[in-house]
């Protein structure tokens, strides 16, 4: 054992964390930020994140198929995604508290449907093997793949030009910024909301599904330590930019392999704040990036959680 | 006459919320092939059913009014403040070391010093989230939550690095406080102060936010920036003094956990106290005393939830299916409200 | 397992809609019923920490406290995912109260102080059986603390990976380093050097007992830095033991059997039998005999056992861990003896200085020996 960090294993433990373990993250952001860009917010995708989990493995594991399963994640979580929607639109109604509500109600109903799912094995999401040519076999478990990754990057790039060129894209934007607005020029401004809402719930479901179906694979009650919650906090940090939500997601990817990754190199002390490091970037970043008084770029301007000033 | 009035308008989504949540829970619960009426009447006895169950209930309670309020004082001045756990761990970390350094002196000043380092740290935590709104715009919500996720880890740290007491041996913790200065129990009670202090510190947290200068600043913050801004008020030290005020009583929290609980600050103290307070504030529509209500609220679904689980052999997440349902409804029926709520 | 009823059914909605029809009153009667089958039986109550199927460490305890459902005269009532809290302590009382339980199994390590303390002082009459603890004499006379030496199973782990191992480079997952961790990272160690000297342990520890994609980083990072043998002490192995078998190394089990999750790199695993405790417990209470107040026990009896061995284990393996088991049987193995160096090089067991199984020095383990790569 040398007593050093070796740059280059180091480095490839990140590019794993990137393929392992942003996926989740990025799907999230993703649905989150179509949901915020309509001027709604949902804090409950913590719990459609693993109300997908369990319902995509149930789905594999009774039909065999795990896209199946995936397309499942994807409808149980547009169907969470329907209740907030529909609940926000009541006059009056909270949306970051029925969010968090929600949270706890799908979490606690995924634990109690997916009890007998815990000991059962469901088939696992296939990998591509890009790392083949390599002999070492550090690069080869790196460049596993799973098509949900290149799914979900090519997703954000076609969100961005959405936002940017297509209609909807547009009348979203209008609807989350300017409510009146939308609604002079004759636009359902509620309906599209929850439709916006559905969305996200369904690309969260999905990352749900990513976390049972292929890393780290399984359902079990413990399987979401707040990535959904963290995720939904990186559309603030990516100021509504489903790029940026892309890049964001690959960087708490690549700093959750840190911590482990230090350690089995032998720096083996203080990882408590190297499992923090990524939560301390992202505020040092929000910090320095951000200037007083001036409304966030971006910011869609009928959000509850940013329209203040 | 007008007073009654509201009071029956504002218990009217609350009575609805109830209703529904029961249909829906025992729809729920029977589906799954349990008894459902049972299982209802189950809840009510395990909360409220004996004198028992409702120290069972106001036992539990007590933790969360304190971070309700670090939720609720914050929402007054339009902040969004999310990480009331962090605060909570960190504001015991400090009142347990005071607690040991301290264990000579007489035991007034031992607690009256662990309160403070508590309310200090605490409020200085959720203090940078108030600071980094009104300095630099950093939205306050999601700077609460990595702020509570750092918290957390430096707690971890240091409590099974520097700070552990190495007797305490397969649950790093500090050094245990002089049994001296443990808070006991309310006398005839099976509860301990903490609840009392809860209660008091909504009282007063309802009295600053009503019949203050202080109080009608904030809610002129909290409700229009802008106007408050040309109004001449200093903008950013009331929602500073806020966020610093709510994380103090998070810090609170964590120093009862330590004083009348844990005896030593470990890591059992984020038992997501801090999570169910923003529940708990929201539900009461940020009003310092619905906050008691809510905590009481949430404590009776705890005992509720173990009496489920022994008597009817649910499994425990029947009761945050319940739990979820019940603040899902409650915060849904807000819009029978008469009242147009502030906030919502 | 017990079989769970998830799905919706005409004949549960029919029993619905009858108990309905009966009306409130009826509802009274199962829990009348209930109470006066108590006055008869001895009432159990068990708690545990996290969810009672994590394949994991509650897991063992809820299969024991099934075991106990089929004791004539015994009644168990359970509640999972108590936290650590004031929870722990009503749930306790209540158990007592509303329950009449003449006897609680408290299962996580932190109910132990001060909860089962201030407990059992409140109902002297109940007996409070906690695991893991360190009873010591002026505690209360009706709690006590029983545990497993787990050790010796994780010994027997640690020699057979030293033999499947190529690399002799040996992986260790862990949630927090405590002394009944380090206690079986370093029986490991001891374990797999006993076989080959030139064995290593790499530990990571994730830093709290249930983290999946934590638990999957660690894991897929040793195997990076050549690890090809893993085992772990985390509340559920589940993921730690899959993630092995998917990058093709062998993996050791803890808690319960999970040779199901890995069926070609399983070599064997350290499984708790909680069953011999919480029977000779219950048995005692029944027979109106004083609490045990300190109960441990090892292979020989009955507290722990070994996973039967996996494919990948060698004729050769198998004979020299059966040699060690007979000894540990036989009562006469001792895995911590000195001249035992940690891993900075300071003695932690002077030569000629022997600390057997039952030595309550072994409980307080507050270093990793040499070899271990891993810092306290």
């Amino acid at each position: 054992m040398h007593d050093g960090v070796a740059l280059g294993s180091l480095l490839l433990a990140l590019l794993g964390g990137i393929m392992r373990v942003s996926t989740p993250f990025l799907f999230v952001s993703l649905g989150e930020c179509i949901t915020e860009i309509s001027g709604r917010i949902n804090l409950g995708l913590e719990g459609t994140l693993v109300f997908g989990a369990m319902s995509g493995y149930g789905v594999s594991w009774l039909t065999g198929s795990p896209w199946l399963g995936v397309l499942a994640a994807g409808v149980s979580g547009m169907l969470l995604g329907l209740i907030h929607g529909l609940l926000c639109s009541l006059p009056k109604v909270n949306d970051i508290a029925v969010g968090i509500a929600m949270m706890l109600f799908g979490t606690g109903i995924s634990f109690f449907i997916g009890k007998p799912l815990i000991q059962p094995e469901a088939a696992m999401l296939p990998s591509w093997h890009l790392g083949s040519w390599s002999h070492d076999p550090q690069v080869r478990d790196a460049l596993r793949v799973n098509a949900l990754l290149p799914l979900g990057l090519g997703l954000a790039a076609l969100l961005r030009l959405a936002f940017k060129r297509t209609r909807l894209g547009l009348v979203l934007r209008l609807v989350g910024d300017n409510a009146a607005a939308a609604r002079a020029l004759g636009y359902h401004v509620v309906r599209l909301r929850i439709l916006a809402t559905v969305a996200g719930g369904f690309l969260a479901g999905i990352g749900g599904a990513f976390l049972s179906l292929y890393y780290p694979g399984g359902w079990n009650e413990g399987l979401s330590s707040g990535q959904g919650l963290m995720a939904v906090a990186l559309v603030i940090f990516a100021r509504w930019d489903p790029v940026r939500c892309a890049l964001a997601a690959l960087l708490f990817g690549a700093a959750g392999a840190l911590g482990p990754a230090l350690q089995s190199q032998g720096l083996t002390q203080g990882y408590y704040l190297f499992n923090a490091a990524p939560y301390v970037l992202t505020l040092i970043l929000m910090t320095l990036s951000w200037r007083p008084g001036q409304t966030l770029a971006g910011s869609p301007g009928e959000l509850s959680l940013t329209n203040r000033s | 006459m007008n007073m009654y009035r509201q009071a029956l308008d504002s218990l009217r989504p609350i009575v609805a919320a109830i209703v529904v949540t029961a249909g829906a829970f025992a729809l729920f619960v029977a589906a799954s092939g349990y008894p459902a009426v049972e299982a209802l009447m189950l809840v009510g006895k395990g909360a409220f059913g004996s004198g028992f169950a409702w120290q069972n209930t106001l036992s539990r309670a007590a933790p969360i009014m304190f971070t309700a309020l670090c939720v609720a004082v914050p929402a007054r001045a339009g902040m969004v403040i999310i990480g009331g756990e962090g605060a909570l761990a960190l504001g015991g970390l400090a009142a347990a070391m005071v607690g040991v350094w301290w264990a000579s002196r007489p035991v007034v000043m031992v607690l009256a010093g662990m309160a403070l380092a508590a309310w200090v740290t605490g409020g200085l935590w959720i203090g940078i989230s108030g600071w980094l709104r009104y300095r630099r715009g950093v939205n306050e919500t999601i700077s609460s939550l990595l702020l509570a996720y750092i918290g957390q880890a430096v707690f971890n740290f240091l409590v099974e690095g520097w700070l552990r007491d190495p007797a305490s041996l397969n649950k790093p913790s500090t050094a245990p406080l002089d049994s001296r200065d443990m808070i006991g129990n309310i006398p005839g009670m099976e509860v301990h102060w903490g609840l009392a202090w809860g209660v008091l510190a909504c009282l007063a947290a309802w009295w600053l936010l009503r019949h203050t200068v202080f109080g009608f600043a904030i809610d002129i913050v909290g409700g229009n920036p802008r106007a408050a801004k040309m109004t001449g008020l200093p903008v950013g030290r009331l929602m500073l003094a806020a966020s610093v005020l709510g994380g103090g009583f998070a810090g609170l929290a964590g120093m009862f956990e330590v004083a009348a609980v844990q005896g030593c600050a470990n890591a059992d103290l984020m038992a997501g106290y801090g999570y169910q307070g923003i529940l708990v504030s929201f539900a009461a529509r940020h009003h310092p005393l619905g906050v008691i209500a809510g905590a009481i609220l949430i404590g009776g679904l705890g005992a509720s939830n173990s009496l489920l689980q022994r008597h009817l052999d649910l499994p425990d997440a029947a009761a945050q299916v319940l739990q979820g349902l019940l603040f899902v409804s409650l915060l849904a029926f807000e819009t029978l409200n008469r009242r147009g709520g502030r906030h919502a | 397992m017990k079989e769970m009823k998830y799905s919706a059914s005409r004949r549960n909605w029919l029993r619905m809609m009858a108990a309905l029809g009966a009306g409130a009153v009826s509802q009274f009667i199962p829990d009348g019923v209930r109470q006066a089958m108590a006055a008869s039986k001895l009432v159990v109550g068990a708690i545990y920490v996290g969810a009672k199927d994590d394949f994991g460490y509650n897991q063992s305890q809820a299969e024991a406290a099934a075991a106990l459902r089929k004791l004539p005269g015994v009644r168990v009532v359970e509640e999972e995912r108590v936290p650590e809290t004031i929870a722990v302590q009503k749930t306790m009382e209540a158990m007592v109260n509303e329950d009449g339980a003449g006897m609680v199994f408290a299962t996580s390590f932190g109910y132990f102080s001060p909860y089962v303390l201030k407990v059992a002082q409140e109902y002297p009459s109940v007996d409070f059986s906690h695991c893991g603890g360190l009873w010591k004499p002026g505690m209360p006379k009706n709690a006590g603390s029983f545990f497993g030496y787990i050790d010796e199973c994780v010994y027997l782990n640690g020699m057979a990976a030293a033999y499947a191992s190529k690399s002799k480079k040996l992986g260790f997952v862990a949630a927090k380093p405590i002394p009944q961790v380090l206690r079986n990272i370093n029986a490991f160690l001891l374990g797999a050097r006993s076989v080959n000297p030139a064995c290593t342990v790499s530990v990571i520890f994730t830093g709290d007992w249930s983290l999946p994609v934590k638990e999957a980083e660690a894991s897929n990072s040793l195997v990076d830095q050549g690890v090809d043998v893993l085992t772990c002490h985390v509340d559920s192995p589940k993921v730690v033991i899959e993630t092995a078998e998917r990058r093709g190394i062998y993996c050791c089990g803890y808690h319960v059997n999970q040779a199901v999750l890995a069926p070609k790199g399983y070599l064997t695993g350290a499984e708790w039998n909680w069953e011999t405790p919480y029977t000779i417990l219950v048995n005692n209470a029944m027979a109106g005999k004083p609490m045990i107040n300190f109960l441990r026990g090892g292979l020989k009896e009955g507290f722990v056992r070994t996973s039967p061995f996996g494919p990948a284990v060698s004729a050769k393996a198998k004979q020299h861990s059966l040699a060690v088991k007979a000894r540990m049987m036989a009562g006469d193995f001792v895995i911590f003896k000195g001249p035992l160096l940690d891993n900075s090089g300071k003695t932690v067991i002077p030569a000629g200085v022997v600390q057997a199984q039952r030595d309550e020095v072994l409980e307080s383990m507050n270093y990793l020996v040499d070899g271990v790569i891993g810092h306290v």
